[in-house]
């Protein structure tokens, strides 16, 4: 970690960390540790006094239908947009990978979509599902298919899929796209010789050898659908209809910022602490390690 | 190439012309529905080729002369997310650059204390600490101020990893010759260490900016008064005016204006992206 041949003084090295310190401290740890704080709190309900109650705003929670609600939406919300990014990412990077035409054109437009904003990205397909103005709408309802992501729950949770997906395909792109051109050509060449086809070759050959990718590209993605995502439902959904779309994220946000329930707040804030802590220690710990072809 | 298959390949460009397909129409439709007047969005069929509205709604989303259309102009959102991009993104190169240095090149005591403090940023992203962030800012009077905009978002355990990854990278010979030619820390860091880390800026700028221009949550929190407002943020104001359908050509004209200047970056620097991105992984 540190160089064999370093610098020794007394100021300078402290006055480097300092901004970087300084930010963390202030507006990282020390909100993290006033959360912990708050989560322990309950305001009465003239905000006048507060009262220490222990735990009790988490075990309130564990019987809250609309945080269990909250919890099984993220469970549906983050799975979905993980498989689908991750899959349709590879499968595009499988197939750049073996044009040769147009192969940088390909690549430049899957790529932009990274650009977008997830609020945006929520707003484009908003238009696009919208059932008065949008297209997709207008050709679903001409296949008789009734479709109303304002009122159905169900067609609301797919529109932010899709809409969440959409954006974070390219960033799995770019790494699928990376990790197939440091595959060995010998190796796949090896396989064609022993006389699998290009079906089995992905099966046996390049798949287990892109699973470090796939393994990091998971943690990446989950990561995003529980936070990032926070743009894109308070953009098109705000969590509705009748909390269908309502994630932790968004859950925390309107509890405590409009719904002003600072307590429950708080400790919603704590238990997604520990998911993040959760995955990045899987992310350091495994990712590092490099999950290669176990048989 | 293993063997030709010609209809493997037929098929492969199939599937990416699925893919562009999927990637350009929405962002296309938007720009379509941009460039007509609201009643021809409302009537279906929805237009698919532009309309001749493109002056009349981008002047007017731009100056914010709409009428009761409850958003401030276009240009004062794009300046805003302008600022807060550029100094987020610099921002946290300039201190993530200093902190790695001091990291890797010197030793004093509490070093690793350090390192995992700025490590630890990591694991809280604002979404955990909404309330008593939005508290801090608040005390310090932040709120509605492009400091509040940028300050608590520049501390960056990645952009520290990054350059100390870097670092270790450098030979040790580096730092012997210039010591030999007298140079205290200070002067090799600018006359060494930072001419070679131009790449690594680049292509961490690049993410950074479109992380900048990108923010949500933080500015919502942040700016309640309208004039301070970023436009990524602004479109979802747009959305909600009081239960009416929104003005469509408006609202998609404002978008394509929010989308354009991160996507103009990446297409400009992709190489820079790239690069900078699967850096990441290490």
């Amino acid at each position: 970690m540190l160089k064999r041949v370093h610098f020794k003084h007394p100021v300078l090295p402290y006055l480097l960390v300092a901004p970087q310190l300084a930010v963390t401290l202030i507006f990282f740890i020390w909100p993290a540790a006033q959360a912990l704080w708050q989560s322990m709190l309950v305001q009465d309900a003239f905000g006048l006094g507060t009262q220490f109650v222990w735990f009790q705003n988490y075990l309130e929670l564990w019987g809250d239908p609309q945080y269990l609600n909250s919890i099984k939406v993220t469970a549906i919300f983050t799975i979905s947009v993980t498989a689908l990014g991750i899959g349709s990412g590879l499968f595009l990077a499988t197939m750049a990978d073996r044009v040769i035409r147009f192969a940088s054109g390909y690549r430049t437009l899957l790529i932009t979509p990274y650009a977008v904003a997830p609020a945006v990205a929520g707003v484009l397909w908003l238009f696009l599902f919208n059932p008065t103005v949008g297209i997709l709408a207008y050709l679903m309802q001409g296949m008789g298919i009734a479709w109303n992501p304002l009122v159905n729950g169900e067609d609301a949770m797919i529109m932010v899929i899709i809409a969440a997906a959409w954006k974070q395909v390219s960033y799995n792109f770019v790494f699928f796209l990376a990790g197939l051109q440091s595959i060995p050509r010998s190796l796949i060449e090896a396989a064609a010789i022993d006389g699998a086809g290009p079906f089995r070759r992905f099966w046996t050959v390049i798949f287990p050898l892109l699973s470090p990718t796939t393994f990091f590209l998971m943690v990446v993605n989950l990561v995003y659908a529980f936070f990032e995502t926070f743009a894109t439902i308070h953009a098109t959904t705000s969590g509705g209809p009748s909390n269908a779309t309502n994630i932790m994220v968004y859950k925390v946000y309107k509890d405590g910022f409009v719904g002003l329930d600072l307590g429950s707040s708080a400790a919603q804030s704590v238990v997604l602490m520990f998911i993040v802590i959760a995955l990045t220690v899987v992310q350091f710990r495994y990712v590092e390690r490099r999950v290669e072809y176990g048989t | 190439m293993i063997e030709r298959r010609r209809g493997l390949t037929v098929f492969s460009h199939a599937v990416l012309w699925c893919g562009l397909a999927v990637v350009v129409l929405p962002v296309y439709l938007a720009f379509v529905a941009s460039t007509h007047p609201l009643d021809a969005v409302l009537t279906a069929p929805i237009p698919v080729l532009p309309g001749d509205m493109f002056w009349e709604n981008y002047t007017a989303v731009l100056t914010g002369d709409v009428a009761n259309f409850g958003s401030a102009p276009v240009v004062l959102m794009l300046a805003n997310s302008l600022v807060m991009a550029l100094g987020i993104a610099v921002g946290k190169i300039a201190i993530s650059v200093i902190s790695a240095y001091a990291i890797v090149y010197f030793k004093f005591p509490l070093r690793t204390l350090f390192f995992w403090l700025i490590f630890v940023t990591l694991m809280l992203p604002v979404e955990v600490r909404i309330i008593p962030t939005f508290e801090v800012a608040a005390n310090l009077a932040l709120l509605n101020t492009y400091q509040g905009l940028i300050l608590p978002l520049i501390a960056s355990a990645t952009a520290t990893f990054l350059f100390r990854q870097f670092f270790l990278t450098i030979p040790d010979q580096m730092l012997e010759a210039a010591r030999i030619d007298g140079a205290g820390p200070i002067r090799f860091f600018i006359d060494i260490v930072l001419p070679l880390s131009r790449t690594n800026i680049a292509a961490l700028f690049v993410i950074l900016f479109i992380y900048g221009w990108n923010q949500y949550l933080w500015p919502l929190l942040v700016t309640t008064d309208q004039d301070m407002g970023t436009i990524v943020v602004g479109i979802s104001n747009l959305i909600q005016v009081a239960e009416a359908e929104p003005r469509w050509p408006y609202v998609m004209a404002t978008t394509i204006l929010a989308l354009i200047p991160p996507v103009v970056v990446i297409v400009l620097m992709q190489r820079q992206f790239v690069r900078g991105l699967v850096e990441q992984e290490k």
